[in-house]
């Protein structure tokens, strides 16, 4: 085997182009896909068109909010875009410069301060499918979360009127009396009343309107509540069933690593089994040089070599803008070990089905793609059939233990690195007996 | 001309003994037997189809009979010699030097002292100082003479060759002969398959004939041209025309 793993190091070393090819094309594949799953989605870029009188205010009771936050809180939410007119807005849309343009209407004030008609916003977008997807669930998401901010301010100025009511005090409205008596005094001094009051209808009387304030007091308390209740009917309190919480850009560089580790190994590995019968050498070889079995073993060693060498290197170079604990750099090592080892025998069961390096690399790049996607969509998001199958590929191929095994060594997550090893022990075997099978007729 | 050596009739270099090959319903080789001597040059032709190359293959290792078997001298064999195998087309690293290729091989035969033996194939092939070029590098007669010398280089016994010098012109088929000839002399029993009857004719001591996998005929080339013209063939003039005619005469 040293004599047959030298030859291919110096065939290697003498493929320049072919090298750096196998290790820029993985790399930058796996950047792009680590950019693309680590960059938070980005804030759409919105026209907006306050046509709102300025210093507009929405009354709640005694108090006042001014219809300015909730354009605030709107363009918090959204790149804005500041446009005077719907004309304008219009003129942006059409030309692409923003994803859609948001009319706040001149009378949005009167409609909520009604309590009875509704108030409403312009949505304007156009576009592809595409487009019209992401204003769909980035838009819509942006108007819901301004409209949650605005309601907290309303509610927030209720629950103040009410306060008022209960306590007693200047209300500030004009023309109300100063220092009013709140509803929650009135029991207590109608109960002072009533002690010295005879018995009679008067009494009577009395007790039945103390009764009433009492309880009035006491379910106005509760509307307060009641108000923060509606605002935000439910609350999400987050529990993660195993593991630990992996951070989005720790997941994305282990999601780029195994990419890499994948794309190199299974390329060298498929395309020097491939190459040996493509040069005709494989018949010479195996007919008593070389056994079949340490023909293969020799291929995957190598092409894993190089994609663990690859990829540590990756890990590494990353760890300088993401943080990374080099304190389990051990279980690191033993993650890319099996996973490139597993990448490997998938590698040389490829090359010797494919019998061609063209095919080979074809065959590889096809299978290796779809295979990395697959491994990626989340439980859920697709229909449960869809997602069964995705699972049932996932788990016969290396991609998704590989991932697991190096999210474990590296984030500790779930499952536990012993189990994703197994996993791949198992998988270099099948590969490994379907290569020796694809080299049968190698004669 | 490659008769120098007498041929040892007790002890032949290869023996083929009742090999048959079936390739599904295919029957490729029917019952083959036939023995090849030190310095010995055999010469196995027939049509397309014939099973040359499947017996080539069989010899050199490469493919499994499904009967028979296939046996070398007991000296050889106990020292785990093989037959040394040259296939049509170069099987050889095209991005490797013409030397490393032979090193390489030498390795893989797992010879005592290489070196020695890729600076003999060197010399004996005249490729000395080509000898760092890389195969990609080479023309088609030079790589095949590269082809040939790796089937050469542990110094087998017996050479098979499948249709050495199909593709090289008439200058480099001269000094491929004149190469495989000079082992011949040496004592290194030579079996290879042509298309081109005029080299079987010229350099074998005897033809093997197949058609659809039987052995037709096996002998010195005169004897067999002379066994067409007694069946009132005409007269053969050359072993091409003596085949065509004998594949005629069996209404093949």
């Amino acid at each position: 085997m040293r004599w047959l793993l030298r030859k291919d190091v110096l065939i290697l070393a003498r493929s320049r182009l072919l090298v750096a090819l196998l290790i820029a094309y993985p790399v930058a594949i796996a950047l792009l896909i680590g950019f693309a799953i680590s960059r938070s989605p980005s804030r759409p870029r919105v026209a907006i068109v306050d046509e709102t009188p300025p210093g507009q205010t929405v009354e709640v009771g005694t108090r006042r909010v001014n219809v300015h936050q909730y354009t605030e809180h709107l363009f918090s939410q959204v790149q804005p875009v500041n446009v005077g007119t719907r004309a304008q807005a219009v003129a942006k849309v059409r030309s692409a410069q923003v994803l859609a343009a948001v009319v706040i209407p001149p009378d949005i004030a009167t409609r909520v301060s009604s309590g009875t008609i509704q108030a409403q916003l312009e949505l304007i977008y156009n576009g592809n499918a595409l487009v019209q997807s992401l204003v769909q669930s980035q838009l819509r998401s942006a108007l819901a979360q301004a409209n949650l901010g605005f309601s907290e301010q309303i509610q927030q100025a209720a629950a103040g009127a009410i306060d008022v009511l209960l306590r007693g005090g200047n209300l500030g409205v004009l023309g109300a009396p100063t220092n009013l008596i709140g509803l929650s005094s009135i029991p207590p001094l109608l109960r002072h009343v009533l002690a010295r009051q005879p018995p009679g209808p008067d009494r009577a009387a009395l007790e039945r309107v103390a009764a009433f304030a009492d309880f009035a007091a006491r379910n106005l308390r509760l509307s307060k509540n009641v108000l923060s209740t509606v605002g935000q009917p439910i609350r999400i309190h987050s529990v993660l069933l195993h593991g630990r919480r992996t951070p989005l850009d720790t997941f994305a560089v282990v999601v780029a690593v195994t990419v890499s580790l994948m794309f190199v190994c299974i390329l060298l590995a498929a395309g020097g089994v491939a190459l040996e019968r493509e040069e005709r050498a494989l018949a010479r070889l195996v007919r008593g040089l070389v056994s079949r079995e340490t023909l293969l073993a020799e291929k995957g060693s190598l092409a894993a070599a190089c994609g663990f060498t690859v990829a540590f290197a990756m890990l590494a170079g990353v760890s300088a803008f993401v943080t990374l604990e080099w304190s389990r750099a051990g279980l690191w090592l033993l993650a890319l070990a099996f996973g490139a080892v597993a990448f490997g025998a998938l590698g040389v069961a490829i090359g010797a089905l494919a019998r061609e390096v063209r095919a080979a690399s074809l065959l590889a790049f096809l299978l290796s793609l779809p295979l990395a996607f697959l491994a990626l969509v989340p439980a859920g998001s697709v229909a449960s059939g869809l997602y069964d199958a995705t699972r049932v590929i996932s788990f016969a191929f290396p991609f998704k233990p590989s991932l697991q095994a190096l999210d474990a060594a590296v984030n500790s997550s779930s499952p536990a690195l012993g189990v994703s090893i197994l996993h791949l022990a198992a998988l270099t075997a099948v590969f490994g007996l379907l290569a020796r099978v694809g080299l049968r007729g190698a004669d | 001309m490659g008769a120098l050596a007498a041929p040892d009739a007790v002890s032949p270099v290869l023996s083929v003994r009742g090999v048959a090959k079936r390739f599904g319903e295919l029957q490729a080789l029917r019952d083959v037997s036939f023995d090849a001597h030190a310095g010995e040059i055999v010469a196995v032709v027939g049509p397309n189809g014939a099973g040359k190359t499947t017996l080539l293959s069989i010899i050199a290792g490469t493919q499994r009979p499904s009967a028979g078997e296939v046996v070398g001298p007991p000296r050889a064999r106990a020292q785990g010699a093989r037959v040394g195998w040259v296939p049509q087309q170069t099987a050889l690293y095209s991005k490797l030097s013409v030397a490393e290729n032979l090193r390489l091989f030498a390795r893989l035969e797992k010879l005592a002292e290489p070196e020695p033996a890729v600076q003999r194939m060197l010399e004996q092939t005249g490729l000395l100082e080509r000898a760092s070029d890389r195969l990609e590098r080479l023309s088609g007669g030079n790589r095949q003479r590269v082809n040939v010398a790796v089937g050469l280089v542990a110094d087998p016994p017996v050479l098979a060759l499948d249709e050495p010098s199909a593709s090289l012109d008439p200058r480099q088929r001269e000094r491929l002969w004149e190469f495989i000839c000079a082992r011949s002399r040496g004592g290194t029993g030579i079996v290879f398959s042509t298309h081109t009857l005029g080299e079987a004719q010229r350099f074998a001591d005897r033809v093997i004939v197949l058609d659809r996998g039987e052995l037709l005929f096996d002998g010195p080339p005169q004897a067999f041209m002379r066994q067409v013209d007694g069946r009132g063939a005409g007269e053969a003039g050359s072993l091409e025309h003596a085949l065509v005619a004998f594949l005629e005469q069996l209404g093949r």
